[in-house]
């Protein structure tokens, strides 16, 4: 799923400054999975931005909804009635959210309440870690199911490092060196000579590099499906 | 004596059988020339080539490849570090193309240490190929072609350097890695500073039964501790260094006042091992911001006069 932060409540506070009455909402997709930005968050939320600003005396009216999910016009949809009388909309969604919400409603401003950081998943109750990056092209194939491009803190199809260090990463000793695990699964396994041999270099236009992606699936697009 | 493929003096050294002998510096943080050959100084006919460091521990300091080239200049012979994580590949291509038309000779294909542990965090990395890749593409170059298989005009011939470190983990998958450096194109090798001396005995005997040293020159990397204080530091601050606690207690159980001899000792010790050891073909010395010692050193490690060849 996509991963997410809440941002401060200081940086949220300084977005909507002159607002008086906005909307949260909310979105019940990856950001409800990882405990940041569903029907809970959005009340608590509400409740700290109105304490604050009542703090400060110059109160705030807000209106909370949640919808299915934010990265789908069908449910992006279901605020068109009220959406425009409010200051400014705070989107609790990964970035996708205010960015949909943003091409439908051309009137409204809309403010991203997260900071969306990674595509993983929980590896314990309350720690989320990263597991892809999106580059493409999936080669983890090579790597036992392991992904080098987004878990090694340099991308490297050689690992690992000169500082790799009881299977930790160079960058810290609480980030593990994934090519640590590569090497040590394929050793287990006896299958090192995976590993020998130089990888051609990557086609990083598959990644962001080639600019923003796109996904056609003309059977859909043709109605066949 | 085989054919040369780039004519630089480290090759030449190496290639007419010689115990080669490196020396290493670190550019200016700033545009001090005077500074920077002040410090060639020190290295100039002391060491076959010196490795001129690419924003080394991710600090910003004068791109190598300038400060290789006013070595040039001094009539020294430069090995050009490059780390791939300030540079795309089209980046690195130019600049390869570059070093070789200021007269640099040598590359050293680098990694490089991730942008955290250096003075603008903030940065992002690039990584676009790694360092085995980077050594494929010095071969590809130097064979005439571009990445994309289109030709050179005049391809950049150079005598091309990787790392290895022996005391990275996992220590089983060491040798295979560097078995693949020399597979991707490496002439030779200049290993991590070494201090675990019974660990690199154990790492080299691996590399003579695999017989990687008929394919490659291993340079031992040697570096003079100055005092406890930078062995303990070393220790614990600096990934993959493997710094025994014998050498520590060594290093302390003498005067503070003396702890540089003893660190410098230590190091001669370890050349005089490195020259009888099997598959070693010569000592990097890294005096990190001590090169002025290094006149001192190569004399007492008996490897002075370099050859002319
Ligand atoms: S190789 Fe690419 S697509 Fe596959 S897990 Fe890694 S980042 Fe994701
Ligand atoms: S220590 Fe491991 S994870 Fe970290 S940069 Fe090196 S190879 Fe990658």
């Amino acid at each position: 799923m996509i991963v997410a932060d809440r941002k401060s409540l200081e940086e949220i506070l300084e977005m909507v400054e002159d607002c008086k009455k906005i909307l949260i909402v909310g979105c019940k997709g990856c950001v409800t999975v990882c405990n940041v930005g569903g029907v809970k968050e959005v009340e608590i939320l509400s409740s700290s931005l109105k304490i604050a600003r009542k703090k400060a005396g110059i109160e705030i009216e807000i209106d909370m909804h949640t919808l299915e999910r934010q990265c789908d016009n069908e449910y992006i949809e279901q605020i068109k009635e009220t959406v425009n009388d409010y200051d400014a909309v705070v989107s609790m969604a990964c970035g996708v959210g205010p960015q949909f919400l943003s091409e439908m409603y051309k009137d409204q401003k809309f403010f991203p309440a997260l900071d969306t950081t990674f595509f993983g998943g929980a590896t314990e109750h309350g720690v989320w870690e990263e597991r892809c990056a999106g580059c493409g092209t999936c080669i983890i194939h090579k790597y036992d199911g392991l992904c080098p491009v987004a878990r090694c803190a340099k991308s490297l199809l050689h690992g690992p490092c000169g500082g790799s260090s009881n299977s930790a990463c160079e960058i810290s000793k609480d980030t593990e060196c994934v090519w640590d695990s590569i090497v040590r699964k394929k050793m287990e396994q006896g299958r090192l000579e995976d590993l020998l041999g130089v990888t051609e270099a990557r086609d990083w236009r598959s990644a962001r590099d080639g600019g923003p992606r796109r996904s056609i699936r003309e059977e859909l697009v043709q109605g066949n499906i | 004596m085989s054919e040369l493929k780039s004519g630089s003096n480290l090759e030449k050294v190496l290639n007419a059988g010689h115990f080669a002998f490196t020396g290493e510096c670190g550019p200016p943080k700033g545009a001090n020339v005077e500074h920077l050959v002040e410090k060639f100084k020190f290295l100039k006919g002391n060491v076959d080539a010196v490795n001129i460091t690419d924003n080394q521990t991710a600090v910003v300091r004068m791109s190598s490849m300038a400060a290789s080239a006013l070595m040039v200049q001094e009539g020294m012979e430069p090995n050009f570090q490059m780390v791939c994580r300030d540079r795309n590949r089209l980046a690195i291509m130019s600049d390869i193309l570059g070093a070789y038309a200021l007269g640099i000779r040598n590359m050293l294909c680098l990694s490089g240490d991730h942008q955290t542990f250096g003075n603008h965090p903030e940065a992002k990395n690039v990584h676009d190929i790694d360092s085995m890749q980077l050594i494929r593409l010095v071969k590809t170059m130097r064979e005439g072609k571009f990445m994309n298989g289109d030709d050179i005009d005049v391809a950049p011939k150079m005598f091309i350097g990787a790392a290895c470190n022996p005391f990275a983990d996992p220590y089983e998958f060491r040798v295979h890695r560097l078995a693949n450096k020399i597979e991707a194109g490496a002439d030779f090798i200049q290993t991590q500073c070494i201090f675990n001396m019974e660990k690199f005995r154990d790492f080299m005997k691996k590399v003579v039964d695999m017989g990687l040293h008929e394919k490659c020159y291993i340079l031992a990397g040697v570096t003079p501790m100055k005092n406890a204080g930078m062995a303990n530091f070393m220790s614990k601050f600096v990934p993959g260094m493997d710094i025994p606690d014998d050498l520590i207690k060594r290093l302390k159980s003498v005067d503070k006042k003396d702890q540089s001899e003893e660190g410098i000792k230590f190091a001669l010790e370890q050349v005089e091992e490195f020259k009888g050891m099997e598959g070693v073909a010569g000592v990097h010395m890294m005096a990190i911001e001590w090169e002025h010692m290094v006149p001192e050193i190569a004399k007492r490690a008996g490897v002075l006069p370099r050859p002319q060849v």
